[in-house]
Protein backbone atom coordinates (compact mmCIF):
# COMPACT_ATOMS: atom_id res chain seq x y z
CA UNK A 1 0.00 0.00 0.00
CA UNK A 2 0.98 3.63 -0.49
CA UNK A 3 2.24 5.62 2.01
CA UNK A 4 -0.34 8.89 1.62
CA UNK A 5 1.82 11.83 2.83
CA UNK A 6 -0.01 15.09 3.80
CA UNK A 7 0.41 18.16 1.45
CA UNK A 8 1.83 20.23 4.20
CA UNK A 9 4.50 18.18 5.44
CA UNK A 10 5.70 16.78 1.78
CA UNK A 11 9.52 18.07 0.85
CA UNK A 12 8.33 19.24 -2.54
CA UNK A 13 5.91 21.57 -0.27
CA UNK A 14 8.27 23.47 1.77
CA UNK A 15 10.65 23.41 -0.38
CA UNK A 16 8.09 25.43 -2.53
CA UNK A 17 7.39 27.65 0.71
CA UNK A 18 10.88 28.56 1.30
CA UNK A 19 11.61 29.88 -2.64
CA UNK A 20 8.03 31.37 -1.62
CA UNK A 21 9.39 33.59 1.77
CA UNK A 22 12.18 34.22 -0.55
CA UNK A 23 10.86 35.90 -3.65
CA UNK A 24 8.14 37.92 -1.46
CA UNK A 25 11.09 39.61 0.30
CA UNK A 26 13.14 40.31 -2.72
CA UNK A 27 9.89 41.70 -4.27
CA UNK A 28 9.08 43.76 -0.95
CA UNK A 29 12.75 44.72 -1.21
CA UNK A 30 12.82 46.06 -4.81
CA UNK A 31 9.54 47.89 -4.17
CA UNK A 32 10.86 49.61 -1.17
CA UNK A 33 14.26 50.54 -3.11
CA UNK A 34 12.40 51.92 -5.39
CA UNK A 35 9.25 53.65 -3.25
CA UNK A 36 12.89 55.23 -1.12
CA UNK A 37 13.73 57.72 -3.64
CA UNK A 38 10.33 58.43 -4.96
CA UNK A 39 9.43 59.73 -1.33
CA UNK A 40 13.04 61.13 -0.92
CA UNK A 41 11.95 63.44 -4.38
CA UNK A 42 8.74 64.29 -2.89
CA UNK A 43 10.07 65.03 0.11
CA UNK A 44 12.91 67.37 -0.44
CA UNK A 45 10.01 69.14 -3.00
CA UNK A 46 7.94 69.85 -0.48
CA UNK A 47 10.44 71.35 2.25
CA UNK A 48 12.20 73.43 -0.30
CA UNK A 49 9.12 74.75 -2.42
CA UNK A 50 6.38 74.70 -0.09
CA UNK A 51 7.82 77.64 1.48
CA UNK A 52 7.90 79.82 -1.86
CA UNK A 53 4.68 79.08 -2.55
CA UNK A 54 2.14 82.19 -1.78
CA UNK A 55 -0.02 84.04 -4.01
CA UNK A 56 2.72 86.37 -5.61
CA UNK A 57 3.90 83.00 -7.34
CA UNK A 58 0.63 83.20 -9.02
CA UNK A 59 0.29 86.76 -9.87
CA UNK A 60 3.73 88.52 -10.07
CA UNK A 61 6.31 88.00 -13.09
CA UNK A 62 9.66 86.22 -12.90
CA UNK A 63 11.92 88.75 -11.61
CA UNK A 64 15.68 89.61 -11.80
CA UNK A 65 18.07 88.27 -9.44
CA UNK A 66 17.92 89.67 -6.51
CA UNK A 67 14.41 91.22 -6.42
CA UNK A 68 11.08 89.36 -5.51
CA UNK A 69 8.86 88.32 -8.33
CA UNK A 70 6.51 85.13 -8.90
CA UNK A 71 5.92 82.31 -12.03
CA UNK A 72 3.06 84.12 -13.28
CA UNK A 73 4.28 84.32 -16.99
CA UNK A 74 5.75 81.03 -17.26
CA UNK A 75 2.76 79.37 -15.99
CA UNK A 76 0.34 81.02 -17.92
CA UNK A 77 3.12 79.92 -20.80
CA UNK A 78 3.00 76.40 -19.66
CA UNK A 79 -0.97 76.37 -19.58
CA UNK A 80 -1.34 77.95 -23.23
CA UNK A 81 0.96 75.73 -25.04
CA UNK A 82 -0.23 72.59 -23.14
CA UNK A 83 -3.97 73.37 -23.95
CA UNK A 84 -2.92 74.10 -27.84
CA UNK A 85 -0.63 70.80 -28.01
CA UNK A 86 -3.70 68.96 -26.80
CA UNK A 87 -6.04 70.73 -28.96
CA UNK A 88 -3.53 70.18 -32.06
CA UNK A 89 -2.66 66.30 -31.06
CA UNK A 90 -5.77 65.33 -29.39
CA UNK A 91 -7.94 65.23 -32.79
CA UNK A 92 -5.04 63.65 -34.57
CA UNK A 93 -4.48 61.10 -31.90
CA UNK A 94 -8.00 59.83 -31.85
CA UNK A 95 -8.57 60.15 -35.75
CA UNK A 96 -5.69 57.70 -36.00
CA UNK A 97 -6.62 55.46 -33.22
CA UNK A 98 -10.04 54.95 -34.43
CA UNK A 99 -8.54 54.11 -37.85
CA UNK A 100 -6.57 51.55 -36.43
CA UNK A 101 -9.12 50.28 -34.07
CA UNK A 102 -12.37 50.12 -36.20
CA UNK A 103 -10.92 50.63 -39.67
CA UNK A 104 -8.02 49.22 -40.55
CA UNK A 105 -7.71 46.68 -38.00
CA UNK A 106 -7.34 43.96 -40.24
CA UNK A 107 -4.87 46.34 -42.40
CA UNK A 108 -1.07 45.95 -43.22
CA UNK A 109 -0.94 49.69 -42.92
CA UNK A 110 -2.40 49.14 -39.53
CA UNK A 111 0.74 47.30 -38.18
CA UNK A 112 3.03 49.44 -40.03
CA UNK A 113 1.16 52.94 -38.16
CA UNK A 114 1.36 51.04 -34.91
CA UNK A 115 4.91 50.19 -35.33
CA UNK A 116 6.06 53.84 -36.25
CA UNK A 117 3.85 55.29 -33.50
CA UNK A 118 5.58 53.19 -30.60
CA UNK A 119 8.73 54.73 -31.98
CA UNK A 120 7.72 58.01 -31.44
CA UNK A 121 6.08 57.06 -28.12
CA UNK A 122 9.44 56.10 -26.67
CA UNK A 123 11.46 58.65 -28.88
CA UNK A 124 13.99 60.68 -26.91
CA UNK A 125 12.33 63.98 -26.11
CA UNK A 126 14.97 66.24 -26.68
CA UNK A 127 15.07 65.03 -30.75
CA UNK A 128 11.11 66.06 -30.75
CA UNK A 129 12.16 69.08 -29.74
CA UNK A 130 15.40 69.46 -32.70
CA UNK A 131 13.03 68.50 -35.37
CA UNK A 132 10.74 71.19 -34.45
CA UNK A 133 13.47 73.66 -34.45
CA UNK A 134 14.31 72.50 -37.97
CA UNK A 135 10.73 72.47 -39.46
CA UNK A 136 9.83 75.55 -37.76
CA UNK A 137 12.09 77.71 -35.81
CA UNK A 138 14.92 77.70 -38.41
CA UNK A 139 12.26 78.51 -41.39
CA UNK A 140 10.83 81.10 -38.83
CA UNK A 141 14.03 82.55 -38.19
CA UNK A 142 13.19 83.14 -34.38
CA UNK A 143 11.95 81.30 -31.60
CA UNK A 144 8.03 80.84 -31.03
CA UNK A 145 4.89 79.86 -28.60
CA UNK A 146 3.47 77.76 -31.49
CA UNK A 147 6.68 76.14 -32.29
CA UNK A 148 6.59 74.92 -28.78
CA UNK A 149 3.42 73.71 -29.10
CA UNK A 150 3.53 72.30 -31.65
CA UNK A 151 6.56 70.12 -30.38
CA UNK A 152 3.95 69.14 -27.71
CA UNK A 153 1.83 68.17 -29.84
CA UNK A 154 4.19 65.97 -31.36
CA UNK A 155 4.54 64.05 -27.78
CA UNK A 156 0.54 63.92 -27.15
CA UNK A 157 -0.22 62.27 -30.79
CA UNK A 158 1.64 58.70 -30.24
CA UNK A 159 0.23 59.12 -26.46
CA UNK A 160 -3.62 59.10 -27.55
CA UNK A 161 -3.04 57.37 -30.81
CA UNK A 162 -2.15 54.18 -28.20
CA UNK A 163 -4.49 54.76 -25.52
CA UNK A 164 -7.63 55.45 -28.41
CA UNK A 165 -6.41 52.39 -30.39
CA UNK A 166 -5.98 49.93 -26.59
CA UNK A 167 -9.49 51.34 -25.03
CA UNK A 168 -11.47 50.63 -28.62
CA UNK A 169 -10.16 47.03 -29.23
CA UNK A 170 -10.70 46.44 -25.62
CA UNK A 171 -14.41 46.83 -26.27
CA UNK A 172 -15.70 43.44 -27.20
CA UNK A 173 -16.69 42.63 -31.08
CA UNK A 174 -20.69 41.62 -29.54
CA UNK A 175 -20.72 45.45 -29.21
CA UNK A 176 -20.28 46.24 -32.70
CA UNK A 177 -22.29 43.33 -33.94
CA UNK A 178 -25.19 44.50 -32.07
CA UNK A 179 -24.76 47.93 -33.06
CA UNK A 180 -24.46 46.81 -36.90
CA UNK A 181 -27.34 44.47 -35.98
CA UNK A 182 -29.68 46.99 -35.93
CA UNK A 183 -28.17 48.22 -39.37
CA UNK A 184 -26.42 51.51 -37.54
CA UNK A 185 -23.50 52.73 -40.04
CA UNK A 186 -19.82 52.04 -38.99
CA UNK A 187 -19.35 55.35 -38.81
CA UNK A 188 -22.58 56.14 -36.30
CA UNK A 189 -21.65 53.00 -34.30
CA UNK A 190 -17.99 54.42 -33.57
CA UNK A 191 -19.35 58.06 -32.63
CA UNK A 192 -22.70 56.58 -31.15
CA UNK A 193 -21.68 53.35 -29.09
CA UNK A 194 -17.84 52.77 -28.98
CA UNK A 195 -16.91 56.12 -27.79
CA UNK A 196 -19.45 55.99 -25.62
CA UNK A 197 -18.19 52.83 -24.38
CA UNK A 198 -14.38 53.50 -24.30
CA UNK A 199 -14.90 57.19 -23.35
CA UNK A 200 -13.65 56.95 -19.59
CA UNK A 201 -9.83 55.33 -21.27
CA UNK A 202 -10.03 57.36 -23.87
CA UNK A 203 -9.84 60.90 -21.70
CA UNK A 204 -7.76 58.89 -19.29
CA UNK A 205 -5.51 58.87 -22.69
CA UNK A 206 -5.79 62.21 -22.89
CA UNK A 207 -4.69 63.65 -19.13
CA UNK A 208 -1.76 61.10 -19.23
CA UNK A 209 -0.62 63.02 -22.09
CA UNK A 210 -0.76 66.05 -20.28
CA UNK A 211 0.83 65.08 -17.56
CA UNK A 212 3.13 63.69 -19.97
CA UNK A 213 3.82 67.51 -21.64
CA UNK A 214 3.42 69.49 -18.70
CA UNK A 215 6.86 68.61 -17.16
CA UNK A 216 9.07 68.26 -20.76
CA UNK A 217 11.80 70.45 -21.00
CA UNK A 218 14.11 69.27 -23.84
CA UNK A 219 11.24 70.55 -26.49
CA UNK A 220 10.78 73.76 -25.63
CA UNK A 221 14.25 74.57 -25.14
CA UNK A 222 14.73 74.30 -28.99
CA UNK A 223 11.15 76.19 -29.22
CA UNK A 224 9.65 78.64 -27.28
CA UNK A 225 13.07 79.22 -25.69
CA UNK A 226 11.62 81.51 -22.73
CA UNK A 227 10.92 85.10 -22.07
CA UNK A 228 10.93 87.29 -18.99
CA UNK A 229 8.29 89.37 -19.43
CA UNK A 230 4.62 88.71 -19.82
CA UNK A 231 3.73 87.55 -23.44
CA UNK A 232 0.70 86.58 -24.95
CA UNK A 233 2.01 86.93 -28.43
CA UNK A 234 2.37 82.86 -29.71
CA UNK A 235 4.73 84.33 -32.38
CA UNK A 236 7.31 85.29 -29.99
CA UNK A 237 9.42 83.50 -27.11
CA UNK A 238 7.28 82.23 -24.88
CA UNK A 239 8.05 81.24 -21.31
CA UNK A 240 7.49 78.30 -19.35
CA UNK A 241 7.91 76.78 -16.13
CA UNK A 242 9.83 73.10 -17.28
CA UNK A 243 12.04 75.48 -18.70
CA UNK A 244 12.25 78.39 -16.00
CA UNK A 245 12.66 75.55 -13.54
CA UNK A 246 16.05 74.77 -15.53
CA UNK A 247 17.52 77.91 -16.05
CA UNK A 248 16.52 79.51 -12.39
CA UNK A 249 17.66 76.04 -11.11
CA UNK A 250 21.54 76.16 -12.90
CA UNK A 251 21.20 79.86 -11.67
CA UNK A 252 23.48 81.22 -8.35
CA UNK A 253 20.54 83.32 -7.27
CA UNK A 254 18.99 81.73 -3.91
CA UNK A 255 15.72 83.49 -4.91
CA UNK A 256 15.68 81.98 -8.19
CA UNK A 257 16.47 78.96 -6.62
CA UNK A 258 13.47 79.27 -4.61
CA UNK A 259 11.27 79.68 -6.91
CA UNK A 260 12.89 77.21 -9.27
CA UNK A 261 11.69 74.71 -6.42
CA UNK A 262 7.95 76.20 -6.28
CA UNK A 263 7.48 75.87 -9.66
CA UNK A 264 8.69 72.07 -9.60
CA UNK A 265 6.04 71.64 -7.01
CA UNK A 266 3.28 73.34 -8.95
CA UNK A 267 4.44 70.97 -12.40
CA UNK A 268 4.09 67.86 -9.55
CA UNK A 269 1.19 68.61 -7.40
CA UNK A 270 -0.81 69.59 -11.16
CA UNK A 271 0.63 66.15 -12.59
CA UNK A 272 -0.60 64.40 -9.01
CA UNK A 273 -3.89 65.94 -9.54
CA UNK A 274 -4.51 64.84 -13.15
CA UNK A 275 -3.03 61.51 -12.38
CA UNK A 276 -5.89 61.37 -9.53
CA UNK A 277 -8.17 62.52 -11.88
CA UNK A 278 -7.35 59.75 -14.52
CA UNK A 279 -7.65 57.47 -12.07
CA UNK A 280 -10.86 58.06 -11.10
CA UNK A 281 -11.94 57.91 -14.59
CA UNK A 282 -10.19 54.52 -15.22
CA UNK A 283 -11.97 53.04 -12.32
CA UNK A 284 -15.34 54.03 -13.69
CA UNK A 285 -14.83 52.61 -16.81
CA UNK A 286 -13.57 49.22 -15.04
CA UNK A 287 -16.79 49.06 -12.71
CA UNK A 288 -19.79 49.67 -15.40
CA UNK B 1 -26.36 8.68 -17.77
CA UNK B 2 -29.92 9.36 -16.34
CA UNK B 3 -33.00 8.15 -18.30
CA UNK B 4 -34.02 11.91 -19.11
CA UNK B 5 -31.14 12.12 -21.79
CA UNK B 6 -32.77 9.62 -23.63
CA UNK B 7 -36.20 11.14 -23.41
CA UNK B 8 -37.45 12.76 -26.65
CA UNK B 9 -38.33 16.24 -25.55
CA UNK B 10 -42.34 17.18 -26.15
CA UNK B 11 -43.15 19.27 -28.58
CA UNK B 12 -45.69 21.91 -28.19
CA UNK B 13 -45.86 23.84 -31.61
CA UNK B 14 -47.29 21.89 -34.34
CA UNK B 15 -47.63 23.03 -38.29
CA UNK B 16 -50.86 21.71 -39.44
CA UNK B 17 -51.57 20.06 -42.32
CA UNK B 18 -53.62 22.41 -44.31
CA UNK B 19 -52.01 26.17 -43.41
CA UNK B 20 -50.56 27.63 -46.49
CA UNK B 21 -47.19 28.81 -45.97
CA UNK B 22 -45.39 31.76 -47.09
CA UNK B 23 -41.39 31.36 -47.53
CA UNK B 24 -39.79 34.57 -46.45
CA UNK B 25 -36.03 33.77 -46.23
CA UNK B 26 -34.60 30.54 -49.20
CA UNK B 27 -31.43 29.08 -48.84
CA UNK B 28 -30.37 27.37 -51.83
CA UNK B 29 -27.22 25.75 -52.46
CA UNK B 30 -25.38 27.84 -49.61
CA UNK B 31 -21.51 27.16 -49.03
CA UNK B 32 -19.53 29.17 -46.10
CA UNK B 33 -15.93 29.85 -45.98
CA UNK B 34 -13.57 30.88 -43.06
CA UNK B 35 -10.15 31.59 -45.44
CA UNK B 36 -10.04 28.00 -46.82
CA UNK B 37 -12.11 26.32 -44.47
CA UNK B 38 -15.13 25.40 -45.96
CA UNK B 39 -17.63 25.67 -42.48
CA UNK B 40 -20.75 25.01 -44.59
CA UNK B 41 -21.86 22.73 -47.35
CA UNK B 42 -24.49 22.91 -49.60
CA UNK B 43 -27.09 24.20 -47.26
CA UNK B 44 -30.71 24.63 -48.43
CA UNK B 45 -33.54 25.53 -46.31
CA UNK B 46 -36.47 27.88 -46.03
CA UNK B 47 -37.88 30.00 -43.18
CA UNK B 48 -41.42 30.78 -43.33
CA UNK B 49 -43.63 34.08 -42.22
CA UNK B 50 -45.01 33.62 -38.86
CA UNK B 51 -42.88 30.64 -38.10
CA UNK B 52 -40.23 29.61 -36.15
CA UNK B 53 -37.68 27.69 -36.79
CA UNK B 54 -34.66 25.95 -35.00
CA UNK B 55 -30.88 25.44 -35.84
CA UNK B 56 -29.79 22.35 -34.00
CA UNK B 57 -26.47 20.13 -33.46
CA UNK B 58 -23.54 20.28 -31.82
CA UNK B 59 -20.88 22.84 -31.24
CA UNK B 60 -18.80 23.76 -34.43
CA UNK B 61 -21.73 22.13 -36.71
CA UNK B 62 -22.03 25.70 -38.29
CA UNK B 63 -25.81 27.16 -36.87
CA UNK B 64 -24.60 30.51 -36.24
CA UNK B 65 -22.43 30.51 -39.27
CA UNK B 66 -25.77 30.79 -40.82
CA UNK B 67 -27.64 32.27 -38.67
CA UNK B 68 -24.62 34.71 -39.23
CA UNK B 69 -25.29 34.99 -43.24
CA UNK B 70 -29.03 35.86 -43.41
CA UNK B 71 -27.92 39.08 -41.85
CA UNK B 72 -24.79 39.31 -43.75
CA UNK B 73 -23.08 39.81 -39.96
CA UNK B 74 -20.11 38.08 -41.57
CA UNK B 75 -18.90 41.03 -43.23
CA UNK B 76 -17.84 42.59 -40.85
CA UNK B 77 -14.81 40.08 -41.00
CA UNK B 78 -12.27 39.83 -43.35
CA UNK B 79 -11.61 36.68 -45.02
CA UNK B 80 -14.96 35.35 -44.67
CA UNK B 81 -17.52 35.23 -48.10
CA UNK B 82 -20.25 32.97 -48.77
CA UNK B 83 -21.27 31.38 -52.13
CA UNK B 84 -24.86 30.57 -53.46
CA UNK B 85 -27.84 32.56 -52.67
CA UNK B 86 -29.48 33.94 -50.14
CA UNK B 87 -33.12 35.17 -50.77
CA UNK B 88 -35.36 38.00 -48.79
CA UNK B 89 -38.33 38.24 -50.49
CA UNK B 90 -37.00 38.25 -53.76
CA UNK B 91 -34.11 39.73 -53.83
CA UNK B 92 -30.65 37.91 -52.88
CA UNK B 93 -29.02 39.26 -49.95
CA UNK B 94 -25.78 38.22 -50.96
CA UNK B 95 -25.30 39.99 -53.65
CA UNK B 96 -22.75 42.60 -53.89
CA UNK B 97 -25.05 45.55 -54.51
CA UNK B 98 -26.75 44.64 -51.29
CA UNK B 99 -27.46 47.46 -49.10
CA UNK B 100 -25.63 46.00 -45.47
CA UNK B 101 -27.37 48.65 -43.13
CA UNK B 102 -31.44 48.38 -44.58
CA UNK B 103 -30.61 45.00 -45.22
CA UNK B 104 -30.14 44.61 -41.01
CA UNK B 105 -32.98 46.76 -40.00
CA UNK B 106 -35.15 44.14 -42.13
CA UNK B 107 -33.32 41.17 -39.72
CA UNK B 108 -33.01 42.01 -36.38
CA UNK B 109 -30.43 39.72 -34.78
CA UNK B 110 -30.45 39.16 -30.66
CA UNK B 111 -26.84 37.41 -29.21
CA UNK B 112 -25.71 35.00 -26.99
CA UNK B 113 -24.82 37.74 -24.83
CA UNK B 114 -27.36 40.60 -23.55
CA UNK B 115 -25.31 43.98 -25.15
CA UNK B 116 -27.18 46.64 -24.40
CA UNK B 117 -25.69 50.13 -25.37
CA UNK B 118 -23.47 52.01 -23.03
CA UNK B 119 -26.61 54.34 -22.76
CA UNK B 120 -30.21 54.43 -21.09
CA UNK B 121 -32.97 52.37 -21.16
CA UNK B 122 -34.55 54.79 -23.06
CA UNK B 123 -31.94 55.98 -25.64
CA UNK B 124 -31.02 51.80 -26.33
CA UNK B 125 -34.73 51.90 -28.05
CA UNK B 126 -35.32 55.30 -29.32
CA UNK B 127 -31.39 55.11 -31.02
CA UNK B 128 -32.49 52.47 -33.21
CA UNK B 129 -35.85 54.27 -34.28
CA UNK B 130 -33.93 57.64 -34.84
CA UNK B 131 -31.50 55.99 -37.58
CA UNK B 132 -34.81 55.91 -40.14
CA UNK B 133 -37.61 57.98 -38.79
CA UNK B 134 -37.91 61.24 -37.88
CA UNK B 135 -40.37 61.95 -35.18
CA UNK B 136 -41.75 63.96 -32.50
CA UNK B 137 -41.16 63.02 -28.64
CA UNK B 138 -44.19 62.51 -28.20
CA UNK B 139 -44.17 59.94 -30.83
CA UNK B 140 -40.92 58.54 -29.62
CA UNK B 141 -42.34 57.82 -26.77
CA UNK B 142 -44.79 55.54 -27.59
CA UNK B 143 -42.65 53.59 -30.03
CA UNK B 144 -40.30 52.94 -27.16
CA UNK B 145 -43.01 52.27 -24.79
CA UNK B 146 -44.63 50.17 -27.27
CA UNK B 147 -40.90 48.25 -28.01
CA UNK B 148 -40.56 47.62 -24.41
CA UNK B 149 -43.88 46.44 -24.08
CA UNK B 150 -43.87 44.11 -26.65
CA UNK B 151 -40.29 42.35 -24.96
CA UNK B 152 -42.27 42.32 -22.11
CA UNK B 153 -39.95 44.61 -20.25
CA UNK B 154 -42.29 48.18 -19.81
CA UNK B 155 -43.64 47.24 -16.65
CA UNK B 156 -40.23 46.84 -14.93
CA UNK B 157 -38.42 49.81 -16.45
CA UNK B 158 -41.20 52.05 -17.15
CA UNK B 159 -40.02 54.31 -13.52
CA UNK B 160 -36.01 54.07 -14.52
CA UNK B 161 -36.01 54.70 -17.85
CA UNK B 162 -32.99 57.08 -17.96
CA UNK B 163 -31.11 54.59 -16.00
CA UNK B 164 -28.03 53.05 -18.00
CA UNK B 165 -29.30 49.76 -20.15
CA UNK B 166 -25.97 48.05 -18.44
CA UNK B 167 -27.37 48.38 -14.88
CA UNK B 168 -29.98 46.21 -15.86
CA UNK B 169 -30.13 42.36 -14.71
CA UNK B 170 -29.24 39.72 -17.67
CA UNK B 171 -32.58 38.79 -18.55
CA UNK B 172 -33.87 42.09 -18.23
CA UNK B 173 -30.56 43.32 -20.62
CA UNK B 174 -31.39 40.49 -22.82
CA UNK B 175 -35.14 41.55 -23.31
CA UNK B 176 -33.92 44.99 -24.01
CA UNK B 177 -31.94 43.72 -26.44
CA UNK B 178 -34.96 42.28 -28.41
CA UNK B 179 -36.97 45.61 -27.34
CA UNK B 180 -34.09 47.11 -29.60
CA UNK B 181 -34.56 44.91 -32.58
CA UNK B 182 -38.07 45.24 -32.64
CA UNK B 183 -38.41 49.04 -32.17
CA UNK B 184 -36.64 48.97 -36.03
CA UNK B 185 -39.72 47.20 -37.05
CA UNK B 186 -37.75 44.06 -39.07
CA UNK B 187 -39.57 41.45 -40.80
CA UNK B 188 -36.61 38.59 -39.45
CA UNK B 189 -35.22 38.19 -35.90
CA UNK B 190 -32.92 35.97 -35.76
CA UNK B 191 -31.72 34.62 -32.29
CA UNK B 192 -28.54 33.41 -31.80
CA UNK B 193 -28.33 31.15 -28.04
CA UNK B 194 -30.31 34.07 -26.50
CA UNK B 195 -30.67 32.26 -23.50
CA UNK B 196 -27.63 30.71 -22.78
CA UNK B 197 -26.37 33.08 -20.38
CA UNK B 198 -29.21 33.47 -18.62
CA UNK B 199 -31.36 31.76 -15.61
CA UNK B 200 -34.27 29.27 -16.14
CA UNK B 201 -36.91 31.89 -15.42
CA UNK B 202 -35.39 34.48 -17.98
CA UNK B 203 -35.27 31.70 -20.32
CA UNK B 204 -39.10 31.28 -19.89
CA UNK B 205 -39.92 34.67 -20.38
CA UNK B 206 -37.77 35.02 -23.43
CA UNK B 207 -39.38 31.80 -24.87
CA UNK B 208 -42.99 33.14 -24.23
CA UNK B 209 -41.48 36.49 -25.50
CA UNK B 210 -40.80 34.22 -29.27
CA UNK B 211 -44.02 32.24 -29.21
CA UNK B 212 -45.81 35.69 -29.12
CA UNK B 213 -43.56 37.42 -31.56
CA UNK B 214 -43.87 34.74 -33.66
CA UNK B 215 -47.32 36.19 -35.23
CA UNK B 216 -45.73 39.22 -36.41
CA UNK B 217 -42.19 37.98 -37.77
CA UNK B 218 -40.01 35.51 -39.30
CA UNK B 219 -37.98 33.96 -36.60
CA UNK B 220 -34.85 31.51 -36.57
CA UNK B 221 -33.55 30.55 -33.16
CA UNK B 222 -29.77 28.50 -32.97
CA UNK B 223 -30.13 27.02 -29.60
CA UNK B 224 -28.02 23.95 -28.06
CA UNK B 225 -30.98 23.10 -25.57
CA UNK B 226 -33.20 20.66 -27.20
CA UNK B 227 -35.87 21.06 -25.11
CA UNK B 228 -36.54 24.81 -26.13
CA UNK B 229 -35.97 24.27 -29.66
CA UNK B 230 -39.07 21.36 -29.29
CA UNK B 231 -40.59 24.26 -27.05
CA UNK B 232 -40.14 27.46 -29.21
CA UNK B 233 -40.16 26.33 -33.11
CA UNK B 234 -42.23 25.39 -35.26
CA UNK B 235 -39.59 23.96 -37.94
CA UNK B 236 -35.94 22.82 -36.91
CA UNK B 237 -33.13 21.88 -38.74
CA UNK B 238 -30.25 19.28 -37.49
CA UNK B 239 -27.11 20.58 -38.64
CA UNK B 240 -23.78 18.40 -38.15
CA UNK B 241 -19.98 19.18 -39.21
CA UNK B 242 -21.35 21.84 -41.78
CA UNK B 243 -24.12 19.68 -43.39
CA UNK B 244 -27.84 20.36 -43.09
CA UNK B 245 -28.64 16.87 -42.10
CA UNK B 246 -32.30 16.86 -41.47
CA UNK B 247 -34.61 19.83 -41.88
CA UNK B 248 -38.72 19.36 -41.29
CA UNK B 249 -41.52 19.99 -38.92
CA UNK B 250 -40.30 20.02 -35.62
CA UNK B 251 -42.93 17.40 -34.70
CA UNK B 252 -41.16 14.91 -37.18
CA UNK B 253 -38.16 15.46 -36.18
CA UNK B 254 -38.24 15.17 -32.62
CA UNK B 255 -40.78 11.95 -33.18
CA UNK B 256 -39.67 10.30 -36.15
CA UNK B 257 -36.63 11.73 -37.82
CA UNK B 258 -35.47 9.95 -40.78
CA UNK B 259 -31.74 10.48 -40.41
CA UNK B 260 -29.92 8.52 -38.19
CA UNK B 261 -27.88 11.15 -36.87
CA UNK B 262 -30.68 13.31 -35.60
CA UNK B 263 -31.74 10.32 -34.23
CA UNK B 264 -28.71 9.98 -32.18
CA UNK B 265 -28.34 13.53 -31.26
CA UNK B 266 -31.86 13.93 -30.32
CA UNK B 267 -31.67 11.75 -28.16
CA UNK B 268 -28.67 11.95 -26.37
CA UNK B 269 -25.89 9.65 -27.57
CA UNK B 270 -23.75 12.66 -28.89
CA UNK B 271 -23.34 15.91 -29.13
Amino acid sequence: MATLISGASSPLYAARRRKNAITMTLAYAATGFGLIWLALILIVLFWQGFSGLSLAVFTQMTPPPGSAGGLLNPIMGSLVMTIIAVVIGTPLGMLAGTYMAEYGRYDKLSSVVRFINDILLSAPSIVIGLFVYEIMVAQMGHFSGWAGAVALAVIVVPVVVRTTEDMLTLLPDTLREAAASIGLPRSLMIQKVAYRAARAGMITGVLLAVARISGETAPLLFTALNNQFWSTNMNAPVSSLPVVIFQFALSPYKDWQNLAWTGALIITLAVLALSIVARFLGGQSKKS
Amino acid sequence: MSMANFTVPTVTNSVGANETLTEKVTVKDLDFFYGDHRALKNINVSLYHGKVTAFIGPSGCGKSTLLRILNRMYDLYPNQRATGTVRLDNDNILSPSQDLNLLRAKVGMVFQKPTPFPMTIYENIAFGIRLYEKLPKSELDDRVKHALARAALWDEVKDKLGANGQSLSGGQQQRLCIARTVAVRPEVILFDEPCSALDPISTAKIEELIDELKEDYTIAIVTHNMQQAARVSDFTAFMYLGELVEYGDTTKIFTTPNDRRTQDYITGRFG
